[in-house]
C-alpha cells in the first residue's frame, strides 16, 4: 500500500514541478509585484489596488465586463440551447453545425479585424465599404458610427462579435448533451401526455442541467477575460475599456508594472470562484455517470 | 578527434591578433522594429551595402506592437542587439533602465557633433551620454492641398491662420467641406489629433510654454492647452469645415484621411499630416504626381510672435548589445550615405547635415526639408516625449473623447489627473 502511493507520486511529480514552475510560481510573482510601485522597486502597500477598484477608468471597465458577462453568457448559451435543439430536427443537420461553429476556428484579432470591416463607417452620400452601414442606408437610413456611440451601442456591437465566436461552441457542447437523453424517456413523456414545450421544459432541460451549467460557468469565464476584441476594435476607447485590456495598457503601453499586477490580480480573483464552481460541476458529472 | 582541436586551437591562436577585424566579418545583428512594407524594403535597401562589405546578416523583425515586444524582451533579459525606435519617451525609459549602449565610445563623437544640430544629439543623449542616433526625422507641421483643384475652385494658399480659417469658411460656405481628419489608428487611435494640438500650442503659447506643458510644469487645465484644444475643436468638432463631421473624424483612418481631396469633385480641401502621408497618398492613389497633384504649405502661423514653428517626429536607432557586428552597423546608419539611400527611398527628411539634398526623390520633399532647416523653432512629437500613461494614453483618448463631444474641462480634468499620477509616479522609480 505505502508503496504503491509513492509510486503515484513519482508519477505525479513532473506534473507537479511544471504546474509549479508555470503557474504557482508567476501567480505568486503577480501578486507580489502588484504590491510594488510601477518599476518594481519600491514597496506601496494597497495602493495599486486603490487604482485598480476607483480609478474611473476600472470602473468602466468593471461596468463594462459585467454588461459582456450578462449578454454574452445569456446570447451564446441561449442561443446554443435554441440551436442544438433545433437543428437536432433537420436533416441537414451537419452543415447547419459545421457553418453555426466556424467562427471558432477563427482568432479573436482575425474576428475583430473583419467585424471592425462589417461596422466600418463612411459620411453620409460617400459611398459605405461597411456592411451594416450598407444596409442601412439601402434601406433609406443615415450611416451609423456603430463604435462610436456610447455607452451601449458600441459595446453591444463588441459583444455581437464574441456572440458570433462563441455560440457554435455552446451549440456543439449542448447538442451532445441533448443527444444524450434516451429516447424512452422522451416517448415516455410523450406516450403520458406532454406536449413539446413541456418535453423541453420538464424533460430534456432538467436532464441536460449539468451540462448547461459547466457551459454557462465556461462563458462566464471565458467573458471575464474578453480582450482580444476590444483590443483590435476599439482599444477601449469611446467608453468601451475591459479588465483585461486595461490589464495590458498599464503592462505593456504605459509599463506600469505594479498596476497591471494588481488589475490581473483583481480579475484572477474574479475567475477562481466560477472557476471552483466549474470544477465541482465536473466532479458531480463524474459521479452521476 | 585531438587533432581537431588541435587545429582549432591553432586557428585560434593565429586569428588572436586579427579578432577585432576578424570579428566584424561575417555574424548576425538582429533589429526590432515597427518597419513593415514600403519602410522595411527601404530599410533593407539601406543594408545592402553593408552586408555585402562586411558579410554581416542583418535580421530585422518588424512588430507594430513595438512596445510591448520590446518590454517583455528586455524584462525577459533578451533584448535584439539593437532596435529602432520611434520616440525618445521610449529610449529614455531604456537607457534609465541601463539597458542601452553608450554610443559615445562607438561613435566619433566630434564627426557627430559636426554632422547633426546640438538638438538632435541632445535629443540623442541621456545622463550625458549619447544613447541613440537618428536616422530621419518626419515633418508634421504640413497642410496638404490639391493644386489643381485649388486652382479651379479659385483658392490661394493662406499664408496666415486668420486666412486659413477665412478659406475654411468661404468654402463652408460654397456648401463643400474645407478639411478631411482622420483620427483612427488602431489601438493608438487619437494621435493625429494630438499633433495637431501640439502644432497649435507651439503657436499660440511658443515653445518655452511647450516645454512646461511637456515636462508638465504647467496644468493641462492651464488657458493655454485649453485654448489650443478649443481652436482644434473648431475645425474638427464643426460638421460644416470637416468631411463627414466629427463621427468621420474619428472613424477614418489616418492613411485614408487625405484620399478626399483627391475625388472628383472633392470631398475635402485640406488636410494636415506629416511628411510620411505621401507614401500613403500614392499608395491609395497611384497616379497622382507629388507636386503638380498634390502638394503642401506650412501650417500658418497663428500668433505672429511666434512665427512658424515646426514639429516633427524622427526614427531612433539603439543599441542593446556592444558586439563588433552591432558597432559595424551603427557606424554605417551614422554616416550621410546610408541616411540618403533611406530618405530616397521614403521620401523622409533626414536631420544629417551632409545628406546631399539632390538624394531627395523629388522636388517636394527637398521643400519638406528645407521647412525643417529654416523653422525658426524645431519641437519634438510631445505625446512621444510624455510618459506613456499620458502620451499615449490619456492625452490620445482625451482628444477623442472632446471630438467626440465631451465636455473639454472634463476631458482636462482627466488628462490632468492621469497626468498627475504618471509624472510623480515616474519621478519615484528615478
Amino acid at each position: 500500500m505505502r508503496t504503491g502511493r509513492s509510486w503515484a507520486w513519482s508519477f505525479v511529480a513532473p506534473a507537479l514541478l511544471i504546474l509549479g514552475l508555470y503557474l504557482v510560481y508567476p501567480t505568486l510573482a503577480t501578486i507580489y509585484t502588484s504590491f510594488l510601485d510601477r518599476g518594481s522597486v519600491h514597496w506601496v502597500g494597497l495602493e495599486n489596488y486603490g487604482y485598480a477598484f476607483t480609478s474611473p477608468a476600472m470602473l468602466t471597465a468593471f461596468r463594462n465586463n459585467l454588461l459582456w458577462l450578462f449578454l454574452f453568457t445569456a446570447a451564446t448559451v441561449g442561443l446554443g440551447l435554441m440551436l442544438a435543439v433545433l437543428t437536432d430536427r433537420v436533416r441537414y443537420e451537419a452543415v447547419a453545425k459545421s457553418v453555426i461553429f466556424l467562427p471558432m476556428a477563427v482568432s479573436f484579432v482575425g474576428a475583430g479585424v473583419v467585424w471592425k470591416f462589417v461596422y466600418a463607417y463612411n459620411p453620409p452620400g460617400a459611398s459605405q465599404i461597411g456592411l451594416l452601414n450598407q444596409i442601412v442606408v439601402a434601406l433609406g437610413g443615415q450611416p451609423v458610427g456603430w463604435l462610436l456611440e456610447r455607452p451601449w451601442m458600441n459595446n453591444i456591437a463588441l459583444i455581437v462579435v464574441g456572440v458570433w465566436i462563441w455560440t457554435g461552441f455552446a451549440m456543439v457542447i449542448l447538442s451532445a448533451a441533448y443527444k444524450g437523453i434516451p429516447r424512452d424517456l422522451k416517448e415516455a413523456a410523450r406516450v403520458d401526455g406532454a406536449g413539446e414545450w413541456q418535453l423541453f421544459w420538464r424533460v430534456s432541460l432538467p436532464y441536460i442541467q449539468s451540462t448547461l451549467a459547466v457551459v454557462t460557468t465556461t462563458m462566464l469565464i471565458n467573458v471575464l477575460k474578453v480582450f482580444d476584441i476590444v483590443y483590435v476594435m476599439t482599444n477601449g476607447n469611446f467608453g468601451t475599456e475591459v479588465v483585461a485590456n486595461r490589464m495590458y495598457k498599464e503592462m505593456f503601453q504605459f509599463r506600469n508594472f505594479g498596476r497591471a499586477s494588481a488589475v490581473a490580480v483583481v480579475l484572477f480573483l474574479a475567475i477562481v470562484p466560477l472557476m471552483l464552481l466549474n470544477i465541482r460541476r465536473f466532479r458531480q458529472q463524474e459521479v452521476e455517470r | 578527434m585531438r587533432r581537431d582541436i588541435l587545429a582549432w586551437l591553432a586557428v585560434a591562436a593565429l586569428s588572436f591578433p586579427l579578432a577585432p577585424v576578424l570579428a566584424a566579418q561575417g555574424g548576425t545583428v538582429t533589429i526590432l522594429g515597427t518597419w513593415g512594407g514600403q519602410e522595411l524594403a527601404a530599410f533593407e535597401k539601406v543594408l545592402e551595402p553593408f552586408e555585402a562589405a562586411t558579410g554581416i546578416n542583418v535580421e530585422f523583425t518588424g512588430t507594430r506592437d513595438l512596445p510591448a515586444v520590446l518590454t517583455t524582451r528586455v524584462q525577459a533579459g533578451d533584448p535584439p542587439d539593437m532596435a529602432a525606435l520611434p520616440n525618445p519617451g521610449q529610449m529614455q525609459e531604456l537607457a534609465a533602465g541601463g539597458h542601452l549602449v553608450d554610443l559615445g565610445k562607438v561613435l566619433d563623437m566630434k564627426q557627430l557633433r559636426n554632422d547633426y544640430a546640438p538638438v538632435w544629439v541632445e535629443m540623442g543623449s541621456y545622463g550625458g551620454k549619447l544613447q541613440a542616433i537618428f536616422i530621419s526625422a518626419d515633418l508634421k507641421s504640413l497642410v496638404w492641398y490639391d493644386p489643381k483643384a485649388f486652382a479651379a475652385a479659385g483658392y490661394s494658399v493662406p499664408t496666415t491662420w486668420d486666412e486659413m480659417m477665412a478659406l475654411t469658411d468661404r468654402i463652408a460656405s460654397q456648401g463643400e467641406t474645407a478639411w478631411s481628419i482622420g483620427l483612427e489608428s488602431g489601438a493608438a487611435s487619437g494621435w493625429p489629433g494630438t499633433d495637431w494640438i501640439e502644432d497649435i500650442m507651439l503657436r499660440t503659447a511658443g515653445p518655452a510654454l511647450y516645454d512646461q506643458w511637456v515636462a508638465h510644469d504647467i496644468p493641462w487645465t492651464h488657458p493655454a492647452v485649453k485654448r489650443a484644444f478649443e481652436i482644434f475643436g473648431q475645425i474638427a468638432r464643426n460638421p460644416r469645415y470637416v468631411y463627414g463631421g466629427p463621427t468621420a473624424v474619428l472613424s477614418t483612418n489616418f492613411g485614408d484621411a487625405a484620399n478626399p481631396l483627391f475625388t472628383k469633385p472633392p470631398g475635402a480641401y485640406l488636410h494636415r499630416q506629416a511628411s510620411f502621408i505621401t507614401s500613403f497618398i500614392r499608395e491609395k492613389n497611384p497616379g497622382l504626381v507629388a507636386g503638380e497633384d498634390f502638394t503642401f504649405f506650412p501650417l500658418p502661423a497663428i500668433d505672429p510672435k511666434y512665427g512658424v514653428p515646426a514639429l516633427g517626429a524622427a526614427d531612433m536607432i539603439g543599441v542593446f548589445k556592444d558586439t563588433p557586428q552591432t558597432r559595424a552597423l551603427v557606424r554605417y546608419l551614422a554616416t550621410p550615405g546610408a541616411q540618403e539611400i533611406w530618405v530616397a527611398q521614403l521620401g523622409k527628411l533626414s536631420a544629417h547635415k551632409r545628406v546631399n539634398p539632390n538624394a531627395y526623390p523629388d522636388e517636394l520633399t527637398r521643400k519638406m526639408a528645407e521647412v525643417l532647416v529654416n523653422a525658426q523653432v524645431f519641437r519634438f512629437d510631445g505625446s512621444d516625449l510624455m510618459p506613456p500613461a499620458v502620451g499615449s494614453g490619456a492625452f490620445w483618448e482625451g482628444v477623442l473623447n472632446y471630438v467626440g463631444g465631451e465636455d473639454l474641462d472634463t476631458v482636462l480634468e482627466t488628462i490632468e489627473a492621469a497626468a498627475d499620477d504618471a509624472y510623480t509616479s515616474g519621478k519615484a522609480t528615478d
